[in-house]
């Protein structure tokens, strides 16, 4: 059954005020109307995702599996903060760990946030992420039913600090999820997130992910996301992020799970002197393939974007990477930096990359750069001339390659553990 | 200790070295100048074992074991110690990791237990004093942000690190100011002893002021023209490298 088919039995089930399913409606009718991407969308040119439209999808039925030993491989489970835990998109209030919250603090499951207090979710639900571009942001609009919800009021003197766990199980074959994740931050708030997803070896399924996060005056948000799905699964993430006057937004994006993953980045910002990071790493060996797509839209003056993406690619895998960034005509005193870098470990490895600058302001400073390379030989030389075999010195110069894109996450313990993972990937001694 | 013998290499099919003999016992500390272009480096990094070069003739042996069929990390693990002229920035790794990495392959190699961190560090600090290098820098990724200095002081560091039987100085002193000069010095005087050797390669005397060579060879168009004790080093520098060119013809 078609997602289309599956959608008026879906409404049935969930429930929900009229508002809502009005979105659902206006998500799984964009969704018909756009169908799946194909490669002759300029922006899925390199992505081809025919094996997601191939495969017939059923919603995943929450499964009885070892959630907690997959949290526990993940090297995320002790991190500080609370811990939100979801096993096949539902909200899993057991398996989480939610401490005691700062007065004006209001987290949980959307579902359950959506039963209680439904007048919280209703404005800013789907006008984070309209659901007329990307069709898989449609179709996630037209499944919204769980996922998380999280509202920082304004004024909150206390860093709050969270991490989300989406965890497929595998239990059904062809399982598909569509977690939707909404962020609100009011003034002056000080958020630092983590949006987890992971899933079991060879399991195989669809996440289907729309992230909308807000932030108000003054607010700072530190994102960090990891993707650890199964190498076998397909994985479609959209972050959506509007951002009021002086606030500070950071995202962090690690992949390295995933047959097929497109993280799509849209950041916009709504007024004057916000500072935007955009950091990437992602990591891919066999036949694995990451798309990146960033945007920025710089539409005020005095803002500052950061961007550096880093791949590493071996065996046949691919990378692609296409990071936009429009400075509008208002947008003077624009300062974008853009940096992208894929390492190339096999002759077989290739990466796709595009940097799209479209600048309507004069009075301003944009720079990027983007390589694509093997590794240093002359780094290469230095470390085995201290003694170190040529392939441990490969993995510390990978390693080393890799850290750049991490070095600016917030979080010490989940630096840790993005570090542990690199080093038990390329720098085993 | 080191005997190289009619040594010939090429870099891109252009003959560098055309025919080098240079023979180091323990305990001594030579020093091989040179113009710009004779060949210096070259011989310091084909002895290191940098693969750009190819050896199209002639032998070397260290300590009785043919030095050219090593890779350069089982030269550096017989004992041979490159000081590079230009050191290598690596971001992200740290200067402790890079160490520990590289004594406890030396360590491996000798049938040594490996180090743990407090050995490192009290192996580290006296050396870190002596090299006015300042104890943070441990931590900081290999050779990224250092001054000059830093770099060139770094890699004397590692030498006394790790404790070579032959330490090969490319350059050590070049951009250096006179009090950074004697600080290499001081840590080349420390490291040297009866059982090892120092080969310096430098295109100045200067360096040698600090550091008294037993022996001094010159260099010149890819072989030794010229070999004497520390005052040679004196009438090149007075005479210039000129005066070799025409002294030969």
């Amino acid at each position: 059954m078609s997602f289309t088919e599956q959608h008026p039995e879906f409404l049935k089930a969930a429930g929900g005020p009229d508002w809502l399913g009005e979105l659902r409606n206006a998500g799984i009718a964009r969704f018909a109307e756009l169908g799946f991407p194909t490669t002759r969308d300029e922006d899925w040119r390199f992505t081809d995702v025919s094996p997601i439209r191939q495969t017939a999808f059923t919603p995943a039925v929450p499964a009885g599996a070892d959630v907690a030993g997959l949290l526990q491989g993940s090297g995320g489970s002790d991190w500080p903060g609370h811990h939100l835990v979801f096993v096949d998109g539902v909200f899993t209030p057991d398996q989480s760990a939610i401490g005691a919250l700062p007065a004006g603090v209001r987290l949980g499951g959307l579902a359950d946030i959506l039963a209680a207090t439904p007048e919280l979710l209703q404005p800013h639900l789907g006008t984070g992420a309209a659901v007329n571009g990307n069709p898989f942001t449609a179709l996630n609009t037209g499944f919204i039913r769980d996922g998380a919800a999280i509202f920082l009021g304004d004024d909150i003197d206390e860093r709050v600090t969270v991490n989300l766990w989406y965890v497929s199980t595998g239990a059904t074959a062809n399982a598909v999820t569509q977690p939707r994740t909404l962020i609100v931050v009011g003034r002056n708030g000080n958020f630092t997130v983590t949006e987890n997803y992971v899933g079991p070896g060879d399991a195989c399924y669809l996440t289907n992910a729309v992230t909308e996060i807000i932030l108000a005056e003054n607010a700072v948000i530190d994102h960090t996301k990891m993707q650890l799905e199964s190498e076998t699964a397909y994985h479609i993430a959209a972050m959506h992020v509007h951002a009021a006057r002086d606030s500070r937004f950071k995202s962090h994006a690690i992949t390295t799970g995933g047959a097929i993953t497109r993280n799509t980045i849209k950041a916009q910002l709504d007024d004057e002197n916000i500072e935007c990071t955009l950091n990437g790493l992602y990591l891919g060996h066999g036949r694995q393939l990451v798309d990146n797509h960033t945007c920025i839209e710089h539409a005020h003056p005095n803002c500052n974007s950061s961007e550096i993406y880093k791949g590493i690619l071996d065996d046949k895998a691919r990378g692609v990477f296409n990071g936009r960034i429009h400075v509008r005509q208002d947008a003077q005193k624009t300062d974008a930096l853009q940096t992208n870098r894929a390492l190339l470990l096999s002759d077989d490895a290739r990466v796709n990359t595009k940097p799209e600058l479209e600048i309507h302001a004069d009075d301003v400073r944009c720079t990027h750069g983007a390589t694509v390379g093997q590794l240093d030989e002359a780094g290469l030389f230095y470390l085995r001339s201290r003694g170190i075999d040529a392939e441990t010195a490969r993995g510390i110069l990978t390693y080393a390659f890799a850290c750049e894109a991490v070095t600016d996450i917030e979080s010490q313990p989940v630096r840790d553990t993005i570090e542990q993972l690199l080093i038990g990937r390329y720098r085993q001694l | 200790m080191l005997e190289v013998k009619d040594l010939h290499a090429e870099v891109d099919c252009t003959p560098i070295l055309k025919g080098v003999n240079l023979s180091v016992r323990p305990g001594e500390v030579h020093a091989i100048m040179g113009p710009n272009g004779s060949g210096k480096s070259t011989l310091a990094q084909v002895l290191a074992g940098h693969e750009s070069f190819k050896v199209t003739g002639g032998s070397v042996a260290f300590d009785g074991k043919d030095l050219l069929t090593l890779a350069p990390e089982e030269r550096a693990r017989e004992g041979v110690f490159l000081a590079f002229q230009y050191p290598v920035e690596i971001p992200g790794v740290s200067n402790t990791y890079l160490l520990k990495a590289a004594v406890n392959a030396i360590r491996k190699h000798r049938n040594e237990d490996e180090l743990d961190a407090i050995d490192f560090l009290k192996m580290f600090k006296s050396s870190m004093k002596l090299l006015d290098l300042d104890e943070s820098l441990i931590n900081r990724p290999v050779n990224e942000g250092f001054s000059g200095g830093e770099k060139k002081r770094n890699e004397v560091f590692q030498m006394m690190v790790l404790n070579p039987k032959l330490a090969i100085l490319d350059e050590a002193d070049s951009g250096l100011d006179i009090d950074a000069v004697k600080i290499v010095a001081k840590g080349v005087a420390q490291f040297r002893n009866d059982n090892n050797a120092v080969v310096i390669v430098t295109h100045y005397q200067r360096l040698l002021d600090y550091i008294e060579p037993d022996f001094v060879h010159v260099l010149y168009d890819g072989r030794i023209v010229r070999s004497g004790v520390k005052d040679l080093a004196l009438e090149l520098e007075e005479h210039g490298y000129d005066w070799l060119k025409n002294s030969d013809a």
